[in-house]
């Protein structure tokens, strides 16, 4: 049984946690075991810490890996923010000897030292590469036949691309091949890659210019057709859903357009029971799209 | 508007500030990084793909030309550098290698020293010194946890307070605290808020 370090970040388990619920069963049932970072904290978030102090930002990012490398495995995050500063702090002390020694010295005072041995991953990763599109596929026991999604990969994972390398970030299909392989339809928006808004501090200075963008990405998605979106990372899931209630009450707007991380999808796919699933936690009902699903079971 | 008040002079800018900027973020990124802010011709790819900048008066170009040149004060104060979502999108497309999120991060860091925090951003951190998260726990969502068969509370810092004093003494140890005035007497931001 493969295992990982699981970094749960503070999106998933304290706003949503049907994601973390979701990810650790489908991996369970994929003979993938997570663990426990026990102690972990804020990854800090790579757009809003690193802005403030970025040493400050490193330090924080470094003590979590190095808490994590204690379990021996790869680290695995669910987040694309926490993904993003944790990968990026691996990247700057591994190539920097100056720097790594200077934040290990102040992680010396709290008995930590970031080695640099584990890999940084993130879920998609896990699904993508160590189950594989086609094991998703046979393991499907509901058809999401039908169903339209529109896919949200987010920016942290990505981008800077030179420093994730994970292929273009212009034009990415991983999450679409995953969204295929639940045998649902992934269809193309209008500016599918922009930000959702949430990033780089400015949810929480300036509200209305974030909640613009969302609102933009819902029209776009609205537009095209789409039943829901399908996200991989916390924020941009806080965003959308959250989002969606904050532009009904600040624009009376209503999109109504559920979001999903992926493995909800394909939680819904596999069969898992919907309570599980902890949709019926979010801010936006699922419902419509799970009567199209039902309607359709096998 | 008398035309002479759009005319700069040498002496108005700070000739100083882009060895500063360079020497702020260099043990960082390094100093190639930094520079490159000076290998920016102004064509403005940065500002076409910026989706903040559809939106706001952000102009990414016009900041790194501002860095370039030494507006300090201009680049420091305005609130425009706080319109970034650090989306990476001009810093994929950018034809020249300008390290686009790189530079507005590490302005932004001179920013905060300079004593240009937001308050809802030394919210935000507070969070951090007191939970050791930026999003911490709620009743709500602690409920839904056990709901969903999770754990009450997740094996983070919300569980072990020993790894939250390890957080709290990192930051204390970088400085972090003084830099967001966060008084670990009343383990509240010093200042109305």
């Amino acid at each position: 049984m493969k295992e990982y370090a699981t970094f749960l970040g503070c999106i998933i388990p304290n706003r949503y946690p049907g994601i973390e619920a979701t990810s650790t069963s489908i991996l369970k049932y994929f003979d993938i075991e997570l663990l426990p970072i026990n102690g972990a904290s804020c990854c800090p978030a790579p757009g809003v810490f690193s802005c403030f102090h970025l040493e400050s930002w490193l330090a924080i990012a470094a003590r979590n890996i190095a808490i994590g490398e204690e379990t021996g495995q790869d680290i695995v995050t669910m987040c694309n923010g926490c993904y993003g500063s944790l990968a990026e702090a691996n990247h700057l002390l591994n190539g920097n000897k100056e720097l790594k020694d200077k934040i290990n010295e102040i992680l010396s005072k709290v008995g930590c030292e970031f080695k640099g041995n584990s890999k940084i991953k993130h879920m998609i990763e896990v699904f993508s590469e160590d189950i594989g599109v086609k094991k998703i596929q046979e393991s499907m026991k509901n058809t999401l036949d039908g169903i339209k999604v529109c896919t949200h990969y987010g920016c942290h994972f990505l981008k800077p691309s030179e420093i994730k390398k994970h292929g273009s970030s212009e034009r990415p299909r991983f999450l679409d091949d995953i969204v295929r392989a639940t045998g649902a339809e992934s269809i193309d928006y209008k500016d599918k890659t922009m930000c959702c808004g949430f990033g780089g501090g400015v949810r929480a200075k300036d509200i209305d210019v974030t909640l613009d963008f969302t609102r933009e990405k819902l029209k776009n998605i609205i537009l095209a057709g789409g039943d829901c979106i399908v996200d991989q990372c916390a924020s941009c899931h806080l965003e959308f859903d959250r989002g969606q209630a904050e532009i009904k009450k600040i624009y009376g707007e209503e999109f109504r357009l559920p979001v999903l991380y992926f493995t909800q999808l394909i939680g819904l796919g596999l069969g898992m029971e919907q309570k599980k699933l902890g949709l019926e936690f979010q801010n936006i009902p699922a419902q419509s799209l799970l009567d199209k699903i039902n309607g359709g079971r096998k | 508007m008398p035309i002479t008040r759009n005319i700069i002079r040498i002496n108005d800018l700070n000739s100083g500030f882009i060895d500063e900027f360079v020497e702020s973020g260099r043990k960082i990124f390094g100093e190639d990084v930094l520079r490159s802010v000076e290998l920016c011709i102004q064509c403005g790819c940065c500002t076409g793909s910026c989706p903040s900048g559809r939106r706001t008066a952000f102009r990414t170009r016009k900041i790194f030309r501002e860095t370039s040149l030494g507006f300090k004060d201009s680049v420091l104060g305005s609130d425009d550098l706080w319109l970034c979502t650090t989306c990476y999108t001009c810093y994929e497309r950018c034809p020249r290698g300008v390290k686009t999120t790189d530079i507005i991060r590490v302005l932004r860091n001179m920013a905060v020293r300079e004593g240009y925090m937001a308050d809802a951003h030394r919210m935000t951190a507070s969070y951090v010194f007191k939970t050791g998260h930026g999003v911490p726990a709620n009743e709500e969502v602690q409920k839904q946890r056990v709901e969903l068969g999770l754990n009450r509370l997740p094996p983070t810092t919300h569980s072990f307070p020993e790894a939250l004093r390890s957080v709290q003494e990192v930051l204390r140890l970088t400085g972090f605290d003084e830099i967001v005035g966060f008084n670990w007497e009343t383990m509240e931001l010093r200042g109305r808020i």
